[in-house]
């Protein structure tokens, strides 16, 4: 049996209420939307805030639709206007991101990351909101209380070492949300409302390399949507290495999106590594490779290897790092082939 | 205590818990409904599966708040008074329970699959139910037991 700590719950309905509450009780406040990582990390006391915000009630942050260009679409209809982009409430559900025509049709590696997080249950409360906002993981880290104690616990909660790279003063824990690598592969927007209004931040630039807080998120600020332009000819994918497919946290994660040409060549191509450390990855250098060609198998083993080459994954997981990085152009080379139309 | 109001199995009921109990610790030591198991009790292994609003949730770490005023369904909701639901039966006729402990959240993944989809195929089944470990069974005969009910329930 593993108690919650004592808190206070608070229903806020608007944006507005949510963010001043959040404002007024500072550090003893955290929002909290499908609560599936929230609960389990309340339950190891990683966390004990005062006051729960929760962000169910705010129907203002729900709802997938198709906005801009020069008309308004429900459907993931192909001839979208340039200029489109896809609207998602951050808490839409990561079941029905995952069914979601538009987002199955404009941004498949988002669908397919949403659809691949933990298991049945865990997406029908799960929100996208919550997992670009999802706390970093850790063997050390994700523990009960007692567990942490016998340890002497670790620099990321209540102690003063990392068990990990032993020596560092700084936390390795890994970004572990599947849906981010993919966001930030399609050039996704995210809104953030705080107590001075609202801001935009690109999914790129919402991560930092600190395992112990690793976005830019101000404690009182509420992400209320993701945004993800629509591109014509853009496409994407997205693959996951995990123990059990059933419902486990990824050991690895690739999302690659390619932007082609009228005559099927690649205008422009990216990909984005995660779970390895603290934030996702962009990988250089994948334009110089893949740009005016058609993802040919040499071209596709060129990516890989360079995908390689970029990762350097620590044990912050207790699953050797080594096949974790040695997986990275094996799953690089599933995600690219899917791309070039060769599953 | 604060005073929760719940709508389960189709009846109103309400008791005092604490601001900080999950929607199982209420449905277990606050109504008496103890059907939903308390198992890893962090999100892991599904035997505090429940549905709400025809989708199936984990109960364990649902803030109890979160479920007024919506529709929970336990286990013992499942039977329509002494008439067993079709996929409890088939459970019994295929031996799909060795110790019972995952069976009550295992039921009702597989109600929720059977109502949104009601022919659904053997991978739609094995999906529907990842979220649930049994460490008897081996599963097949899970498998086989919803799939019969399916066919049943569609004749
Ligand atoms: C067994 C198990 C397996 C899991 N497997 C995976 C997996 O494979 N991949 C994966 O990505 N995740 C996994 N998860 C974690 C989790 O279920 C998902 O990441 C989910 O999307 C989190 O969303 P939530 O709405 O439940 O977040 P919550 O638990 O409600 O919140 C998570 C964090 O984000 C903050 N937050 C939530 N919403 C907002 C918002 N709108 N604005 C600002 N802050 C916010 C909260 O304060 C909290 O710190 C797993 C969890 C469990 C228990
Ligand atoms: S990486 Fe080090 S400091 Fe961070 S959670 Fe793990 S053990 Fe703790």
């Amino acid at each position: 049996m593993l108690r919650l700590p004592a808190f206070r719950y608070h229903r806020p309905e608007t944006v507005d209420e949510a963010v001043a509450l959040l404002a007024r009780y500072g550090e003893g406040a955290m929002p909290i939307a499908g609560g599936t990582d929230l609960m389990p990390n309340m339950k190891h006391r990683l966390f004990t805030p005062a006051h729960l915000v929760s962000l169910n009630g705010v129907d203002a942050m729900k709802g997938i639709r198709v906005e801009g260009g020069d008309r308004t679409s429900r459907n993931g209809s192909p001839a979208e206007p340039a200029g489109a982009f896809l609207e998602i409430g951050a808490l839409e559900t990561l079941a029905d991101l995952a069914a979601h025509p538009a987002v199955r049709f404009h941004a498949p590696a988002v669908a397919q990351a949403a659809g691949l997080v933990a298991g049945p249950q865990l997406r029908n409360m799960g929100t996208i909101g919550g997992n670009v906002c999802l706390d970093t993981r850790c063997t050390y880290y994700n523990q009960t209380k007692f567990w942490r104690h016998a340890l002497g616990y670790c620099l990321k909660k209540d102690g003063d070492v990392c068990h990990v790279t032993r020596v560092g003063r700084k936390c390795v824990a890994a970004h572990s949300a599947d849906t981010p690598a993919a966001l930030i592969a399609h050039d996704a927007v995210l809104t953030l409302a705080g107590p001075s209004g609202a801001r935009d931040l690109a999914a790129a630039d919402f991560f930092i390399t600190d395992g112990i807080r690793n976005t830019r998120r101000a404690g009182d600020e509420i992400l209320t949507r993701v945004r993800i332009p629509v591109v014509p000819g853009r496409r994407s994918a997205y693959r996951k290495l995990r123990q059990r497919s059933s419902i486990d946290f990824p050991l690895l994660s690739l999302a690659v999106a390619a932007d082609f040409a009228e005559d099927a060549s690649v205008a422009t191509i990216r990909g984005v590594v995660s779970a390895l450390g603290a934030r996702p990855r962009l990988l250089s250098g994948w334009d110089a490779i893949a740009a005016g060609t058609r993802l040919e198998p040499d071209v596709v083993e060129g990516l890989a290897e360079r995908a390689r080459r970029q990762c350097r994954p620590l044990d912050n997981i207790i699953v050797d790092a080594e096949w974790r990085r040695a997986m990275v152009p094996v799953y690089a080379r599933r995600a690219l082939r899917e791309l070039a139309g060769d599953r | 205590m604060e005073i929760v109001r719940l709508r389960v199995n189709g009846d109103e009921r309400s008791c005092g818990v604490p601001a900080h109990y999950t929607l199982l610790e209420t449905l277990r030591y606050g109504l008496g409904l103890t059907g939903s198991k308390q198992g890893c009790d962090k999100g892991d292994c599904g035997a505090c599966t429940v549905i709400v609003d025809g989708r199936a949730i984990l109960s364990c770490i649902t803030p109890v708040w979160e479920a007024e005023g919506r529709e929970v369904r336990t286990v013992e909701g499942l039977a329509s008074g002494m008439e067993t639901h079709p996929v409890q039966d088939e459970f019994d006729l295929n031996g799909a329970a060795q110790c019972g402990f995952c069976t009550p959240g295992i039921l009702c993944s597989s109600v929720a699959l059977l109502d949104r989809n009601p022919t659904p195929t053997r991978e739609e089944i094995r999906a529907a139910l990842a979220g649930n470990l049994c460490r008897c069974t081996g599963y097949e005969k899970i498998y086989d037991a919803v799939e019969a009910a399916a066919a049943r329930l569609s004749t």
